[in-house]
């Protein structure tokens, strides 16, 4: 087929070359202003070096312990077989598109000062826990990748055959050795992988960082990169911080390209495995356990969101609404941007230009807008749009994750018919790329709405009071310690990223019915 | 004449050469050996690759190097021969108006007479998953009759057909090109189709498309290739 497509290829080649340099300009300028405006490693002090320690040291205990973790879950669901399984299954994938700042105060709904383990705590007369610091921040960060964990391994563990099973089953086996020859293989195939993934996303941890960290103790290079522009306005020392954090989410993220997780958006984790061994009573009830404390984990702190947030919505001031509209404009917009750049770059190459946007960090990309605006105009007015630009950049490589096997698939279907008709681009486009790739593409611009929607990153770092954007002013709220408010805020917030996820995602599926 | 001059294909260990012509209006079976390079010869014609060197040629103008839609080629394939989401009628349509836009009222009567020639009519509102595999051959067919193109070429299209409606649609095919004055060229591993079907055979085998020969002739009388291919 080399030379065959010759012409379709002509035709889809301009538009994916715009799309291609229009990404690499977007992510190379911003990279090349931090690199020149970086100043000399002198200028850090002692407090940079410890937010260095402090990233890398948080992240292995995220990694390490949401693994852990993950292990006695995973092996529960993948034997077990109970009423809201499925549920629950799919639940672990909502984490993805939750905003930060609603996790966040659900967390401190439960473990804050005034929550529900320190009123236990205070009832049973023992002293109380503090949820800022690095154990809040951990703790925050095993919330969002427990259940990203518990799904590779479910899927790791679903991988195994059955006839192994069975196998293991007619030997006789006990539970210890089926776990040595069955499920530590596996164990080891799929953990390292899982561990480099959640590595890389807690390196560049902003937005739990920011409400629950924060101090010399608890401080992520992106917040000192934050605290370097805003408080200081030193953009010198924020570029050189900026180079520090891009060094490290390169170098994790070769690393963990290579241990190669398979993170697809795991299809089919609703089967069980029919299993001979662990039928004992003690390890049914340590399996019940295991599912029960997971769901109660991460379970509570959004109950505690709705029911805390419900008195809260009648608290929501004209600012608030004023910020829900910026958000939903910001997360149409950087969903639009978004689409239109990953339906061009829905190829192979395609997708290798996208991950730029894994690459870098928000707050990387963002101190580096800065740099380049500034001469020409003040930033803090260009927040929204480059709010919005950001976003659709770090969305861009889930889009095409979830695009790209589809639209493949469908060019080597329907290029030749196409081909054959003479059917001009447009055509292509209109009637044949888009709804054959509907569901998808639902999909997708339900994912990039949500997270933008629910973005708590680069808008921190241009926004004033009048530009803001919901979860900020949650942030806002929160910081001037109107926590009712806040909760109103958060749970308005909920509703909209879910709201947004699921109307798009519904948009692709509600009659599509192609045979 | 549809001319393959010295026409030569390689990808790799195969390799196909060609050095034949074609009259306009015969039926054309090609037949040969699985691997053999029946359909990249298709290919070829329909401008789906490229050769490494040759000259392809309609009525003695050039169209080695034309894209798929500037041949005088309709084609169908083994498979995918009608976009699923779409109607029959949108579907044929695209034959009529490649920008996808709506069709005036003598096109759409156009499409409506073509379903109808096809044993399809009133069908048009149907999409290609409610009809049997039958009837999407013949609604493929009907596409072929909106393209008037003065040859037509058939990769397998009815393989995953009975042995009745093969014959059926071979009929069909008949009548469609016999209306048209087309050349068909008709790819095939069954001899059968070739016997009760063209008039003329190309045999391809060991890297070369062979020129013409009669049907009767070919068979009576088979060279030492087709021997072979035929295990008799």
């Amino acid at each position: 087929m080399a030379a065959a497509l010759t012409s379709l290829r002509w035709r889809s080649a301009l538009p994916a070359a715009l799309a291609a340099t229009a990404v690499a300009l977007l992510t190379l300028a911003p990279v090349a202003a931090v690199l020149l405006r970086a100043g000399g490693w002198g200028q850090l002090g002692a407090g940079d070096w410890q937010a260095l320690r402090f990233t890398l040291l948080q992240a292995v205990l995220s990694g390490a312990l949401s693994v852990a973790l993950a292990v006695p879950v995973a092996r529960a669901l993948a034997r077990r077989r109970f009423p809201g399984r499925g549920v629950l299954v799919a639940l672990m994938g909502a984490p993805f598109i939750l905003p930060v700042i609603v996790a966040v105060l659900g967390l401190i709904a439960v473990f804050g000062q005034n929550g529900l383990v320190n009123a236990v705590l205070r009832g049973l007369g023992l002293p109380g826990m503090t949820i800022y610091g690095m154990h809040g921040v951990v703790m925050a960060h095993v919330f969002f990748n427990l259940p990203l964990a518990v799904r590779l391994l479910l899927q790791g563990w679903l991988s195994i055959p059955a006839e192994r099973f069975r196998l293991a089953a007619s030997l006789g086996l006990n539970p210890w050795a089926t776990f040595r020859v069955l499920e530590a293989p596996m164990l080891l195939r799929i953990a390292p992988g899982a561990f480099a993934v959640i590595f890389v996303i807690c390196l560049s941890s902003f937005a739990v960082a920011l409400t629950l960290g924060g101090g010399p103790r608890a401080t992520t290079v992106e917040l000192a990169i934050y605290q370097a522009v805003r408080f200081d306005f030193d953009l010198g020392r924020a570029a050189l911080l900026s180079v520090i954090q891009l060094g490290l989410a390169l170098a994790a993220g070769l690393v963990a390209l290579r241990l190669g997780a398979g993170t697809g958006f795991g299809a089919g984790l609703d089967r069980v495995q029919q299993r001979w061994d662990g039928q004992g009573a003690l390890a049914r009830i340590c399996d019940g356990l295991w599912v029960a404390l997971a769901a109660a984990f991460l379970l509570t702190p959004l109950l505690l969101v709705v029911l805390r947030g419900l008195p809260g919505l009648l608290l929501l001031g004209p600012s608030t609404w004023q910020a829900a509209g910026h958000s939903v404009s910001v997360a149409l917009a950087s969903t639009a941007l978004c689409i239109a750049w990953a339906l061009p770059l829905s190829t192979r190459g395609g997708e290798l230009v996208g991950l730029a946007g894994i690459a870098l960090s928000p707050l990387v990309l963002g101190t580096g807008l800065f740099l380049i605006v500034r001469p020409y105009a003040n930033p803090l007015t260009l927040a929204l749009p480059v709010t919005a630009l950001v976003n659709a950049l770090v969305s861009l490589p889930f889009a095409l994750r979830i695009l790209r096997p589809e639209a493949e698939t469908i060019r080597a279907d329907y290029a030749r018919l196409s081909q054959a008709l003479g059917l001009t681009p447009l055509a292509w486009l209109r009637l044949v790329l888009l709804p054959r790739l509907r569901r998808p593409l639902g999909f997708a611009a339900g994912l990039a709405a949500a997270l933008s929607m629910g973005d708590l990153g680069v808008v921190v770092l241009f926004a004033d009071p009048d530009r803001a954007t919901l979860p900020l002013q949650v942030y806002g709220l929160m910081g001037s310690y109107r926590m009712e408010a806040a909760a109103g805020a958060a749970l308005l917030l909920l509703v909209l990223s879910f709201g947004a996820f699921w109307l798009f995602d519904r948009g692709g599926r509600v009659n599509a019915d192609a045979g | 004449m549809l001319t393959l001059a010295d026409l030569r294909y390689g990808e790799g260990a195969f390799s196909l050469s060609a050095n034949l012509a074609l009259a306009p209006g015969r039926r054309v079976a090609i037949i040969g050996p699985s691997g053999a390079g029946k359909s990249t010869l298709l290919d070829l014609i329909a401008g789906f690759r490229l050769p490494e060197r040759g000259r392809l040629s309609w009525r003695g103008e050039d169209i080695t190097r034309a894209a798929p839609d500037r041949r005088p080629v309709a084609m169908l394939f083994q498979e995918n021969n009608l976009f699923p989401h779409l109607t029959l009628a949108r579907n044929l349509g695209l034959a009529l108006r490649p920008d996808g836009r709506r069709l005036g009222a003598s096109e759409a009567a156009a499409v409506e007479e073509a379903l109808e020639r096809v044993g399809l009519a009133g069908l048009g509102g149907r999409r290609p998953g409610a009809l049997s595999g039958g009837q999407q051959s013949r609604a493929a067919l009907a596409r072929v009759l909106l393209q008037k193109r003065p040859v037509i070429a058939l990769d397998e299209p009815f393989a995953a057909l009975g042995p009745a409606l093969k014959v059926e649609m071979l009929e069909l095919v008949r009548t469609v090109a016999a209306e048209l004055g087309a050349l068909v060229l008709l790819v095939s591993h069954d001899p059968q189709d070739a016997q009760r079907f063209a008039e003329e055979v190309v045999l391809v085998a060991e890297g070369v498309a062979h020129p013409p020969v009669e049907t009767a002739t070919l068979f009576n009388d088979p060279p030492e290739a087709l021997r072979r291919y035929l295990g008799s």
